[in-house]
């Protein structure tokens, strides 16, 4: 009776187990004590939040891994870190230090232009953005054991969420529909694996949990992308930098459970202090995007 | 038969298609009015301390206390945890089983790990006796079991991965990740 360690039912399985739940990016041991007080399933362990990526520039990389290592002892809730696209180096050293969840990010600069990581070759398991069907399927073809949208992080403006998570499930939608000797055709017109548009057609959703991510900054944004089919939410910049992170974290994990109960909605919406500033993506110059990062 | 699946955080939904697979009416429970009239409830994976907090916050622990006096409760990693009378550090729990577990036993997701456990009381189901494969992630370990709760499985080291109290059940591995009833069925006869 011997065990198997690190295969795919066990890398997916954390990500079951985060569902209907809120991870919370934090940049120190303290922020990470009070995202697990105020509920949080997992938090991503980060030198700067995205919004602070994008106002200082330069290249993004992945943190230290002392901070990390301080965030592991800090809470007992799972600790997920991000490396480059492509930085296959960077996921070696996460692993080595024990993070249970890396997210191979667009948020960070990536260090290859062409591929992504082998991620069939960790034991960690690796969590990815994607926008469209296609670009899921392939990330879990390189071995991704969780998906979640871009959106557009460090914005608080949940629209460009809203268009990741409704382009992957519509093309779902589609999918159950398409006669089954039409399957290799679409899988070669979104460029994903054919035998996981087969298996993604016989499930009636992506094979693995999918979260939302990117903009989410209020109660009502988590609970819009749980109603529109998500198994989750990451919430980056939208807690700690808004006027009462403690309260507002908790506001969100209570939202996110009760997605479709509009009276607890509202009362968990109330009072919350400021929100963060946000910046409205319509305004925003192409180059300052960063979901078309990744390939 | 009703079965509720406490639907605060975590794997629901893997037990609710379980429960239907098995020809039983499934409903979520996040609110104390949705245990009215359940035969049982399940707990399921996640988070403890998350699903501790919302059960706090949303008033659920008391009703939860005293249904489980009366009908067959099982916790299914944080479930089992929330099930125990003992975690060794402040969080809340429902305090029904003569239990002492500790969290994240095995250490981090890298140690999390698939076995196959022998576990008599499952014979009954299905054609033939065979060992049960279990999915364990950052999973808890069932320390010592005390009063009438009863040692149900172990790892081939003797640690304690499942257990049974009456109609309580708790096991640190997660049954509703995979395609094997016969751990569903167990519980659905404590509930019967």
């Amino acid at each position: 009776m011997e065990q198997q360690v690190a295969t795919f039912a066990v890398k997916k399985g954390l990500a079951q187990m985060l569902k209907g739940g809120v991870i919370m990016d934090v940049v120190t041991p303290e922020q990470a004590r009070i995202a697990e007080d105020a509920g949080a399933v997992a938090v991503m362990a980060l030198e700067r939040v995205p919004a602070d990526i994008r106002a200082q520039g330069g290249v993004a990389r992945m943190s230290d891994p002392e901070l990390i290592l301080k965030i592991m002892d800090a809470v007992t809730i799972p600790v997920m870190a991000k490396c480059r696209i492509g930085h296959f180096v960077e996921a070696q050293i996460l692993e080595a230090i024990g993070v249970d969840y890396i997210d191979e990010s667009e948020v960070l600069t990536p260090a290859d232009e062409e591929h992504h990581i082998n991620k069939h070759l960790f034991k960690v398991p690796f969590v990815c953005g994607a926008r469209n069907l296609g670009e899921a399927l392939r990330r879990i073809g390189e071995g991704a054991a969780m998906i979640r949208t871009k959106g557009e992080a460090g914005t608080g403006d949940v629209v460009e969420a809203v268009r990741h998570a409704r382009a992957v499930l519509g093309e779902i939608r589609r999918l159950q529909n398409m006669p089954d000797e039409e399957l290799m055709a679409y899988a070669k017109s979104i460029g994903a694996p054919y035998e996981l548009v087969v298996e993604t057609k016989r499930l009636g959703r992506l094979p693995v949990v999918n979260f939302a991510a990117g903009g989410i900054a209020t109660p009502a944004d988590a609970a819009l992308m749980m109603q529109l089919g998500m198994d989750g939410v990451f919430v980056g910049s939208g807690i700690f930098k808004s006027g009462n992170p403690a309260k507002r974290a908790a506001a969100i994990v209570k939202a996110v459970t009760h997605y479709n109960d509009p009276a607890i909605l509202a009362e968990v919406s109330r009072n919350l202090g400021e929100p963060m500033v946000g910046r409205n993506i319509s305004q925003m110059p192409e180059s300052e995007r960063i979901a078309g990062r990744g390939w | 038969m009703k079965i509720g699946v406490l639907a605060l955080q975590g794997d629901f939904l893997e037990h609710i298609q379980m429960l239907q697979r098995l020809g039983v009416e499934a409903v979520e429970v996040r609110l104390p009015k949705h245990l009215d009239g359940l035969d049982g409830l399940i707990i399921p994976g996640g988070e403890s301390t998350t699903i501790g907090k919302l059960a706090v916050d949303f008033g659920l622990l008391d009703p939860l206390r005293q249904f489980g006096q009366t009908h067959a409760i099982w916790g299914t990693c944080a479930g089992a945890i929330l099930l125990s009378k003992d975690i060794h550090r402040p969080q809340p729990l429902l305090e029904l089983m003569d239990i002492t577990v500790q969290r994240n036993a095995f250490g981090r997701q890298v140690n999390s790990f698939e076995a196959d456990l022998d576990i008599p009381e499952l014979y009954r189901f299905g054609e033939q006796p065979r060992p049960y494969h279990a999915i364990f992630i950052r999973a808890p370990i069932i320390e010592s079991v005390s009063g009438s709760a009863r040692v149900l499985a172990t790892l081939p080291d003797g640690r304690i991965v499942a257990a049974q109290q009456g109609h309580l059940l708790a096991t640190s591995f997660h049954p509703e990740l995979t395609d094997d009833t016969r751990f569903h069925e167990y519980f659905l006869s404590l509930a019967d």
